[in-house]
Order: structure tokens, then sequence, then C-alpha cells
């Protein structure tokens, strides 16, 4: 049995202790925001916030996340993921969409750590989501616009 | 997996298979060196098959960020060291490596970890220095986090990220020997007055 919290709900699953996180959150919570690409920490896609911090919940085995706190892309609130969702739909930032919520989280932690990031800043932090699409020009942009909105 | 992700990882794995563990020598194999600075020094060499393995190498890089795998390619993906050698804010270590090695659920292989996992801090990189050099950067307190030799002897002999080398997980090489070998070597090499090698 594990228990953590997803999203601000407390849920108990009774799994293998080394089913990936990703795979309760999808196949048992039926949170299908967050994606599977890789499994293999390659893409980002499966991205989460695990006790505040990006984690790639392919390779998170769910013993542990115990008592943790999970925030998925469903559960994400507060100012900078509201500047991001605006500011990714004010220029049409995804394509296919499938890396796009990886891409939201990572970018949400950046600005949550550096409020006005650098191009290098967005490169480094970025660096492990990948988009098939290649959205990352407009990924970038984004991030600075969502920066500014937070500036106020 | 898709079936040709899956062709791609067993032609990688029999391209790159891991090389069988190679051994450490006791202290006792170095008793026939007479000369006691000689024999430090030699006792260091065999030290050195560690200090200079991929497993200590991939994490104690002079520039930049790790290296990775028995052939310390870059790390994939590409990462930074940071200021606090932990990654880039956003994407630090913890972002993929966790608490112990983990298996990948969909194929061979798995991605290390351990707690703490972090990069050796700048002035502890050996990564293509002689191992000469790095003897000589070992024993500075200046450069090694101000250990003394005794608390190098701890270090070698009971962290546990040093002990990692020997468990790295599936698809990674351990280190020659094994953790209490290391650290006999290190107090012989100490105890004969830790010449290093010229
Ligand atoms: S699915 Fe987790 S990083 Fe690709
Ligand atoms: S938008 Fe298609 S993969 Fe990124």
């Amino acid at each position: 049995m594990t228990t953590l919290t997803v999203n601000g709900k407390e849920v108990t699953v009774d799994l293998d202790p080394d089913t990936p996180l990703l795979w309760v959150l999808r196949d048992e919570l039926r949170l299908t925001g967050t994606k599977f690409g890789c499994g293999v920490a390659q893409c980002g896609a499966c991205t989460v916030m695990l006790d505040g911090m990006p984690r790639r919940s392919c390779i998170t085995p769910i013993s542990t996340a115990e008592g943790s706190e999970v925030t998925t892309i469903e559960g994400m609130q507060g100012p900078e993921v509201t500047a991001v969702q605006a500011a990714w739909a004010g220029i049409d930032v995804p394509q296919c969409g499938w890396c796009q919520s990886g891409q939201v989280m990572s970018a949400t932690a950046l600005l949550q750590m550096v409020p006005s990031p650098t191009d290098e800043d967005i490169d480094n932090a970025m660096a492990g989501n990948v988009c098939r699409c290649a959205t990352y020009v407009r990924i970038r942009e984004a991030i600075h616009t969502a920066a500014k909105t937070l500036e106020g | 997996m898709k079936p040709s992700l899956r062709a791609l990882a067993v032609l990688l794995m029999v391209a790159a298979p891991a090389t069988a563990q190679e051994t450490l020598q006791p202290p006792a194999a170095f008793d026939s060196i007479t000369d006691q600075t000689a024999r430090s020094a030699a006792l260091f060499e065999e030290m050195g098959k560690v200090l200079q393995s991929p497993r200590c190498l991939n994490c104690h890089p002079v520039t930049g960020g790790p290296t990775q795998g028995d052939d310390m390619h870059k790390h994939m993906p590409p990462v930074v060291r940071g200021e606090a050698d932990f990654g880039a804010p956003g994407m630090n270590c913890s972002t993929c490596h966790g608490s112990e090695n983990v298996s990948f659920a969909t194929g061979p292989g798995s991605i290390p970890g351990h707690e703490p996992w972090a990069l050796a801090p700048l002035s502890m990189g050996w990564q293509g220095l002689s191992l000469s050099d790095i003897c000589v950067q070992l024993k500075d307190p200046a450069r090694n986090g101000n250990r003394d030799l005794e608390a190098l002897y701890k270090h070698n002999a009971t962290d546990g990220l040093v002990g990692w080398g020997w468990e790295p997980g599936e698809g990674r090489t351990p280190a020659p020997g094994s953790q209490a070998d290391f650290a006999a070597l290190t107090r012989a090499w100490i105890d004969t007055g830790s010449a290093c090698p010229q």
C-alpha cells in the first residue's frame, strides 16, 4: 500500500512498489494530462511536481513517493502557471500538444525559481523537455512573455 | 515499446556489453616493494583503478556538466553544473535521479540514483588529469573539501555516494573491486606516507 497526496487529495494505491508513478496517475487515477513518451527520463513529457519540485514520473517508483505531494498539470495553481497558460495560448505554442503538459510544468517550475530567466536559464531548465514538433522558439518566447506578465 | 525502439535497444546492448568487473589487488600484494615511498605510490596507482573508472570520473568533470555511461559520453539530456553542483534551476539532478537506482519499466537499463546525488565540486574535478595530478589534488585541503588524510580515508571507506560506484545499477560496469578493498588500499597508502606516483 502506498499513500500519497495527488492534487490535494490523499490517495492510497495497492500496487507493486516498483510501479512508476506515471502509471498510477494515468491508469489508476485517470489523470491523463501527464503524458508518456520515452519511459527512460529522456523526453520530459511525464513531468509532475513532487513536493514542489519537477520530477519525471516515468522513473519514479511509487514506493519512493510514499507520503509525498504530487501535483499534475490538472492540479497546478498559482500566478506562474496562470501566466504560463496565458502566454502559451497567446501565441499558440502547441503544435500536436503531446509534449506540452511537460513543457508547461518545467516552464512553471523555472519561473517559480527564476522570475526573470535569461535565454540561457530557459535553455538549461528546458533541455530535458523534447518537442517532436520543434515548438522550442515559441516556448522560449512564451516563457519571456509570462515572466513579463509576472513582473506586473 | 515500439518494435523499432526495442530493436534499437537490443542493438545498443549488443554494441556496448557491460564488461566484466575488474578486481583490486590487496595491500599485501605490494609488500615486496621494499622502498616505502615506492610502495605507497604503487598502492595509490592501484587506488587509481577506482578513481579513474567511469563510475567516478563521470561526476568529477573539470568543465561543464557530467558525462555518463561506460564510454563517458555527454550526459543526455544536456545538463549543466549549476551553482550548487546540482543542475540548473528548473532541472536539478533530482528531476530525474532519485534516492535509489531505478530499473526502466519499459525496457533494459536503469537510471542511477542515491541520496544525495550531485556533481563533485569543481575543485575536485579530475577528468583527463594524470593519476599523479589527481593524487596531489586529492591530498590538498584547499581542493578536497578541507579533508585531512583520515577524513579522506573515511570518505573512501564509508561515503554512500562513493559506495554507489560498486552498485551502479543495470547497464553500468561497477568500479573495480569493492569499497572495502578500496578502503584497505587507502589505509595502506596513508600508512606508508601517502606518496604520489610520478
Ligand atoms: S516519459 Fe518520462 S521522461 Fe519521457
Ligand atoms: S507540440 Fe508536438 S511534441 Fe511538442
